[in-house]
Order: C-alpha cells, then sequence, then structure tokens
C-alpha cells in the first residue's frame, strides 16, 4: 500500500471537509475500492473524493473509468484497467500499475460509468493532472480548469501553485486560481479583485467570457465595476487582436490569390493572351500532388512526409509542359486576337476537365497534408495554421524567384524583350517563337506549383480550377496588367478586404460585394493600380 | 412607318431567312394541335418544348452577336440578362400558383414559407399581375445593362477589360442569387408552374402558343436587328468595331452608340429568358454561370459572328449537338465542346455562314495564282 503525502491528504481532508461528503480517503486503494461499489450517487461521491486526493496516479484511473475501461475482476475483487488484445483484455492493477495478465471480458465486471459521472471524471483528472511530471500536461490542466471554473478544485490548485517550479506555468494556475475564486462565493473581496485583474492580464476570449459574468452576476457593487471595467478594456485589446486575425487570414487569402494570378500575370500580363485554361493548369498540379502521393504510398512509405516538396518539381513539368503544348498547337495562331485566345483556351479548360473527370472520376480526391504542416500555433490571439503559414511563405518565396528569374536570366532578359518590342527582339536574334512557348509554359507551371499549394486547403476535383479563374483575373486587373509587384499587392488587397467583410456581410455577401468593389474601380482606373505608362491608343 | 423601316433595312436573304423562322414557328405547332398522335406527321410535345428552348437560345444568340459581331463587345455576361428576364417571368409564374403550391400559402411561394417568411419582400409586389411583370422584363435586363455599360464605356472599358467586367457580374450575380436570403428561391430557383395568363402551362395548346411566340420573337429580332445593322446608325456601331478611336477623333460619340446596343441586346436577352422559363418549367441560379454565356458567344462564333443569320443557325446547331451528346454519349459532350471552341477560332473565323465566302476566296486565289 501507498500512503498519499501528507500535504495531499490534508487538502483532500479539507476539500472533503468543504463539500460535506462521508468519503475521508485514507489511500488511494480504498478510494479505488469506493469507486466500484454502490450506486452511481456513492460513485460522484467517490470521484470526488479522489479528485480531492491530488494523487497523480488517480487520473489514469479515472480517465478508464471514462472510457468504460476499468473492471473488477470477479475471481479476487482486484480492480484492474483493461486493454483489448486480441479476444482477451490485457490486465494492469489500477493501484498500483503492475500488470496482473489477461482474462476473457465476462470474467470481469464493467464498473458502470453515465454521461453525468464522465463530466465531473474530466474535471477531476484536470485537476489531478496539476500534479503530472509532464509540464504540457500540467499547463493543459491548468488550461482547461481556468475554463471550468469549478471553486471544488481550488484547494487542488493551491496546492500545485506552491509546488509548481515552471514561472510560465504558474502563471497558468494562478489565472485558473483566480477563475476559480471569482466562481466561488466564500473568497474574500480583496482576492476577488486581484482576481479581475489576474484575469483581465490573461487577456483571451475565455477570460473575457468569465469576466462578463462576474460584471452581470456580481452582488457586490465595488467587485461589479472592477470587471465591468477590466472586460471593457480587454473587448478593446481584442477587437485589436480580432482585427490583426483578420489581417492574418487576408494575407492567407491573399497568398492563394497571389499563387493562383501570378502565372495568370505572366500570360495574360505579358503576353497578351487571355488563358482560361489557366486555373485547369492548377488542377493538374493538384492532381500531381495526388498520384505523387499514392505512388509514395504505395512505394515508397517513407518518403511521405516529403511527398508534397517532390510534387513541387513536378507538378511543375506537367503544368508547364501542358502549357508549351497548348501554346505550340493553338495559342500561337492566335496572337493579337485577344477575344479569340478567350474562346480556345475555354474551349481547352472543358477538355482538361473532362480529361481528368474521365481518368480519376468525378469525386473529390484526398491530398494528405504532412505532419510538419498540421496543427497551429498562438501568436497572441491569433491562431495561426501551419498549413496556411507554409503556404504565404511558398507564395512569397514563388514570387521571389519569378522576379529573379525575368530581372537576372537570360530567358527573364528575353522574355521581357519581347513582351516590350516583338519585331525589335526578333531582330536582334532572339527566337521569340521559342520565348513564346517557354514563357507561356512558365505561366502554366506556376499554376501547377499553386495546384501543389491548394491540394492542401481545397477539395481536389475536376472542378478545383474553376473557382480561382475568376479570382485570378480579377487580381490581375487589379493589380495593374504586366505588373507583378501590382499582381503583389493586388492579390494581398483583395484577400484582406475580403475579410474584413466576411464578418459584417457574410463569406458570399462578402465575395459579392468585393467583386462589384472591382467592377467600379476598373471604372475608374481602367488600367488597375499599377498601370504601365504609355502612350499608345489600343 | 416603323414598319416601312424594320423592312426596307432588310436584304433580301435576311427577308427570305426571317419568313423561314416564322414558318417553323407556325407549322410544327398546327401540326402538333391537328394531326392524331399515330400521323407521320405529327409532331411531339416534347419536340415542341425542345426546338421553342433553341428558339429562346437563338435569340439569345442574337443579342450576343449585336453587340459582339457587330459592335466588337465580347460580353461574357449576356446569359445575366437572360437569367434576370427568366427571372421576372419566374416571379409571375410563381405569383400565378396562389393557394395551389404544397403548404397552399395564398400569398408566399411555397419556398418563402419554407424559409419562414412572414410576408412578400418589397420587390415582389406586382408580379401577380402580367401587365407588371412583362415590361419587368425588359426593364430590369436593360437597367442594368445601361448602368454596367454607362460607366465601363463611358471610362473607356474595352475589349478583354470589359469582358473581364462582364463576367464578374455574372459571377457576382450567380453567388447573390445562390443565396437563400435574396427572397428568390436560393439555389432551387423556382419551378412547379401552374398557369400563364390563365392558361396551364403543360397544356397543348399552351406549350405551342409559348413555342410559336419564341419564333415571333426571334423573328422580331431579326427585322429589329436588320434595320438597325442595315442602317447609318449600324454603319457606325461597326466603325466602332473596327477602328474606334478613329470614330472618336472623327467625332462620334463612340459611348452612346455602344450603350445603345449593348442596352437593346439585354432587352432582346432578357425576353428571350422570359419565353425560355415556362417552356422549360424552371428558372434556378445556374443559368448565371459564367460558362452559360461563354457557350452563348460560343454559338455565334460557330454560326458566324458578324451576320444576323450565323447566330441562329450556330444557336441550332451547337444545341442539337448537345442535346444529343448529352443523351448518347454523355462522356464525349464536353470534349466535342472544347474541340469545337479550338476548332472555330483556328478554322473558322467567319463561322459556318463564312465558309462559303472562304471557300470562295480561296478559289479566287487559287484561280489568280493560276493567271499569273
Amino acid at each position: 500500500m501507498l500512503n498519499p503525502r501528507p500535504l495531499a491528504a490534508l487538502v483532500s481532508v479539507l476539500v472533503s471537509l468543504v463539500l460535506g461528503t462521508a468519503a475521508i480517503a485514507a489511500d488511494l486503494g480504498s478510494l479505488v475500492a469506493n469507486l466500484t461499489t454502490g450506486g452511481f450517487g456513492d460513485r460522484e461521491t467517490a470521484i470526488t473524493a479522489l479528485a480531492a486526493s491530488g494523487e497523480a496516479r488517480a487520473a489514469p484511473i479515472l480517465e478508464a473509468l471514462s472510457a468504460g475501461r476499468l473492471y473488477v475482476r470477479s475471481a479476487d475483487k482486484l480492480v484492474v484497467i483493461g486493454k483489448t488484445a486480441g479476444n482477451q483484455l490485457a490486465l494492469t492493477d489500477a493501484i498500483t500499475g503492475q500488470p496482473a495478465g489477461t482474462a476473457a471480458e465476462d470474467a470481469l465486471e464493467r464498473v458502470r460509468v453515465n454521461n453525468r459521472l464522465r463530466g465531473l471524471i474530466d474535471d477531476a483528472v484536470g485537476s489531478l493532472t496539476l500534479m503530472s511530471p509532464d509540464p504540457k500536461v500540467r499547463r493543459s490542466a491548468g488550461d482547461s480548469l481556468f475554463k471550468q471554473r469549478n471553486p471544488a478544485a481550488l484547494a487542488a490548485v493551491e496546492h500545485a501553485l506552491a509546488a509548481e517550479k515552471d514561472a510560465g506555468i504558474k502563471r497558468v494556475f494562478a489565472e485558473a486560481r483566480a477563475s476559480m475564486m471569482l466562481a466561488s462565493d466564500e473568497a474574500p473581496k480583496a482576492q476577488k479583485l486581484e482576481a479581475i485583474q489576474v484575469v483581465r492580464d490573461r487577456g483571451d476570449r475565455d477570460s473575457l467570457g468569465i469576466l462578463e459574468t462576474v460584471a452581470s452576476a456580481s452582488q457586490d457593487a465595488d467587485i461589479k465595476a472592477a470587471a465591468t471595467t477590466a472586460a471593457a478594456s480587454l473587448r478593446q485589446t481584442l477587437s485589436v487582436w480580432e482585427a490583426a486575425q483578420n489581417v492574418w487570414y487576408g494575407i492567407s487569402l491573399g497568398s492563394v490569390l497571389l499563387l493562383a494570378a501570378i502565372g495568370l500575370a505572366i500570360t495574360f500580363g505579358t503576353m497578351g493572351v487571355i488563358n482560361m485554361a489557366h486555373g485547369e493548369m492548377v488542377m493538374l498540379g493538384a492532381y500531381t500532388t495526388f498520384v505523387v502521393q499514392q505512388t509514395i504510398r504505395a512505394y515508397a512509405p517513407d518518403l511521405f512526409e516529403v511527398s508534397i516538396v517532390i510534387a513541387l518539381p513536378l507538378a511543375f513539368l506537367v503544368s508547364g509542359a501542358i502549357g508549351v503544348l497548348i501554346e505550340r498547337t493553338v495559342i500561337r495562331f492566335l496572337y493579337g486576337r485577344p477575344l479569340d485566345t478567350l474562346l480556345a483556351t475555354w474551349g481547352l479548360s472543358l477538355g482538361l476537365q473532362q480529361a481528368v473527370r474521365t481518368i480519376f472520376g468525378p469525386t473529390n480526391r484526398e491530398v494528405a497534408a504532412p505532419s510538419w504542416m498540421s496543427g497551429s500555433f498562438l501568436v497572441g490571439q491569433i491562431d495561426v495554421t501551419y498549413g496556411r503559414l507554409w503556404i504565404v511563405v511558398f507564395a512569397l518565396l514563388v514570387f521571389a524567384t519569378l522576379i529573379l528569374l525575368l530581372r537576372k536570366t537570360p530567358l527573364g532578359l528575353y522574355m521581357r524583350a519581347v513582351t516590350q518590342n516583338r519585331p525589335m527582339a526578333s531582330a536582334m536574334g532572339i527566337r521569340t517563337p521559342r520565348v513564346d512557348a517557354l514563357t507561356f509554359g512558365l505561366g502554366s507551371g506556376i499554376a501547377g506549383l499553386a495546384g501543389v499549394a491548394l491540394s492542401q486547403i481545397d477539395n481536389v476535383s475536376p472542378n478545383l480550377g474553376q473557382g480561382y479563374i475568376i479570382d485570378s483575373f480579377m487580381v490581375v486587373v487589379f493589380g495593374g496588367v504586366g505588373n507583378l509587384f501590382g499582381t503583389l499587392v493586388g492579390a494581398t488587397t483583395l484577400g484582406i478586404v475580403n475579410k474584413f467583410l466576411e464578418p459584417y456581410a457574410g463569406a458570399v455577401l462578402g465575395k459579392i460585394l468585393v467583386l462589384v468593389f472591382i467592377i467600379l474601380f476598373i471604372q475608374r482606373r481602367p488600367r488597375g493600380l499599377f498601370a504601365l505608362k504609355g502612350r499608345s491608343v489600343e | 412607318m416603323i414598319q416601312r423601316f424594320l423592312w426596307r433595312g432588310l436584304d433580301t436573304k435576311l427577308r427570305l431567312f426571317i419568313g423561314l423562322v416564322l414558318l417553323v414557328g407556325i407549322v410544327p405547332p398546327l401540326l402538333n394541335l391537328l394531326m392524331p398522335p399515330g400521323s407521320p406527321f405529327y409532331v411531339p410535345a416534347w419536340m415542341l418544348q425542345l426546338v421553342g428552348k433553341y428558339l429562346c437560345y437563338a435569340s439569345l444568340a442574337l443579342a450576343v452577336d449585336l453587340v459582339w459581331g457587330y459592335c466588337g463587345i465580347l460580353s461574357l455576361g449576356h446569359a445575366a440578362f437572360f437569367a434576370l428576364g427568366g427571372y421576372c417571368m419566374g416571379m409571375y409564374l410563381m405569383r400565378q400558383i396562389g393557394s395551389r403550391g404544397v403548404y397552399g400559402n395564398p400569398v408566399l411561394p411555397d419556398f418563402m414559407v419554407f424559409l419562414n417568411y412572414k410576408e412578400l419582400p418589397w420587390f415582389w409586389h406586382g408580379f401577380d399581375h402580367f401587365w407588371f411583370a412583362a415590361p419587368m422584363i425588359v426593364i430590369v435586363p436593360s437597367v442594368l445593362a445601361l448602368a454596367l455599360g454607362w460607366f465601363a464605356f463611358r471610362s473607356r472599358v474595352t475589349g478583354v477589360y470589359l469582358s473581364i467586367i462582364t463576367q464578374a457580374m455574372t459571377f457576382a450575380l450567380l453567388l447573390a442569387f445562390f443565396r437563400n436570403d435574396m427572397g428568390l428561391g436560393g439555389n432551387n430557383g423556382m419551378t412547379d408552374f401552374k398557369d400563364i395568363l390563365g392558361f396551364p402551362v403543360q397544356a397543348d395548346g399552351t406549350r405551342a402558343t409559348l413555342y410559336f411566340a419564341s419564333a415571333l420573337a426571334l423573328a422580331l429580332f431579326l427585322m429589329i436587328a436588320g434595320a438597325v445593322v442595315g442602317s447609318r446608325f449600324g454603319k457606325a456601331l461597326t466603325a466602332v468595331r473596327d477602328a474606334e478611336s478613329r470614330m472618336r477623333f472623327l467625332g462620334y460619340r463612340v459611348e452612346g452608340y455602344k450603350l445603345f446596343v449593348f442596352v437593346l441586346s439585354a432587352a432582346m436577352a432578357g425576353i428571350a429568358g422570359a419565353l425560355y422559363v415556362p417552356q422549360v418549367g424552371i428558372i434556378n441560379p445556374s443559368e448565371f454561370s459564367p460558362g452559360n454565356s461563354i457557350e452563348a458567344v460560343l454559338w455565334v462564333a460557330v454560326g458566324g459572328r458578324g451576320t444576323l443569320i450565323g447566330p441562329v443557325i450556330g444557336a441550332f446547331i451547337v444545341n442539337w449537338t448537345k442535346t444529343y451528346l448529352t443523351g448518347a454519349l454523355p462522356e464525349v459532350w464536353l470534349f466535342a465542346l472544347g474541340g469545337l471552341f479550338v476548332a472555330v477560332t483556328l478554322f473558322l473565323p467567319r463561322g459556318i455562314v463564312g465558309l462559303w465566302g472562304q471557300y470562295k476566296a480561296r478559289q479566287e486565289r487559287t484561280k489568280r495564282t493560276a493567271t499569273a
């Protein structure tokens, strides 16, 4: 038998007294034994007592109980935790944690539990895990206690707070204590006022909820006033964070728009080809990612984490090659007839969609995210998902590479020369047809890269491209045709404007407003934000 | 005088063609109504419905051609005007259902009861009368075209930019009409129509009349378009298409010319849409999808832009193929449509109607090289 630490015993006694429960626990063994006897009412008392014991080893027992894996062995009345192993259950002695052999399900009696008890158990585990040796567990336990605001666990938190060494976790515990303090009826006024400050300083949405409850429910005028002021100031801070969050969402959306539009900025902006099949190039990139991932899953599962990275050059090549093919077979006959390129490429886009639908089927395909792209972290009150962060980084990388390519390489020089003055470039010995094909291929290839990124956040279906084509044109036209920086600014602006409109107008109406805004904007500045200056009259 | 204006502007070929359209408009409905179902001359009702649909499409194609073929404005949003006309008609037809709907509400259409509307939205008032709905069919699309065109042409938004704006317009409308809050049926649109002007929509007589009305409208549009194109105004219009800046420097108010055809064409599209809805029995937001507008442009391109007969022929050929292929080989249809877009732009810049001209030109050339 193991004795709980004296202090924990003291705390448990105190809490038990406060709650007026009969179960005054001497040790873990008898506490656990109490769990398995009597009806649900008795079990409730036992759980509360276990929670109050502050015994870290009680946590797995309670979790097993909640999951329905806590059994009493019929033969010797030993309390065990069962784990499915084939037809049998592998048993662990609940109290000592030692393996206790295996048994069939019918040799055991399950300790029954209902939803009310499960709720209670969650609270109890929260306070028990405050003493866990793992700092992450302690921190999340503190956080969940903060949100639960159950004054019953106050003593356990006080105890954990005194024992805690880590300053960060100490703070979380102090915040949890403050929230409980505000919820309890017994806490003295001075402490409550102090608690309001602590909760205010935490500064997240939950804190605001707590302060608002206190402000509306408290009987004491001073506390009410303090909570009201704190809530008001917190609301202000939060609205700033909310704006920052919207900016981040906007940048994130902007980066997606940038990726989708930047290839178009090349084909449309510099070549004057209205490539309606641009969205399908994006779609092909996404499907390339899908195929790469399937292949890796089948033949080299170890490489799965980098499948996206492997897909990047392949998507570029697939989309780029199809782009070159399209340019050589269709587009080159249509230079100088932009409206005809529009119709021809629309036809091509229909064909490509149907081809993909025939090969891969009309349903959505799933492209999994590698682990380094899933999850999120907090910056202040801004929730940043890794996937979105990578896409922003990727969009900027693609943009920078493209600028470098156009400015610093011979190919870029040729492209600019052909765009600016085709006959003169030709006279200087540049093979303009080749440059045309490569430029179109480059624009298409970049669309393929966009497809890899979009496969992470959108459904990979034959219609993927359709959703982006109009937005992409809007971005290019808004930013100013023939100007890559205009595309960057245009994409970011439209992304942010869209996200700021959404909370007020809803997603769909927000989008409609953006479209109307662009339509009106083009009337004011028919050549976009950053128009190329020139004297030509069409 | 108006009659003289309408008739004199037309050349013989077009007059014959209008006669043909009227013939197509009169004979099949009569055969449908008068012949017994067993007779080899009997035209079944589904055929009337199908061809009636094509006649409406042909009117839409003519409207697109008027702005694109004669004025160089490639509108990628004409299906929006078509759909708006259709929605006006749909609203009238919805109000005619009265208490025969599933929920039996005498005022509110079914979808409003379903969406917990308490009273009729303001813009629905008046649509229970045909005398109100009928002008609306013309006014709503025209006003939208007027607003868009006035802004766009005044700021000299031309070519590709205009195409993109019109596409954005129809896309915005698509999104808007999908919303349930819009009060226009959301994504289900409007359907289950019962009566039009007191006659049951499904009855043979009504169908035949609607079919005839579609043909009549097409014939009328051909006359109007022919008159406009053949007039001095039309010559200026073609000049705007070919050399806009030069026309401007010559002192013409280019915006006015463009705005006039744009609005005229939108009104035509609206009427076509209004005739289309009772024949197909449904109107929903997918009519606004940008693809529809581009398809309408294809009809014109296939038939021959810059001719009045071409769009009608193009609309019939493409849609007939579509009906056949989507039924027989659904996989192939999009390939065929896509291929048609590419083939027409590459090989048939003047469309089917222009084939003869292309052939003649080639012959001339070979003759000249032979003699030289």
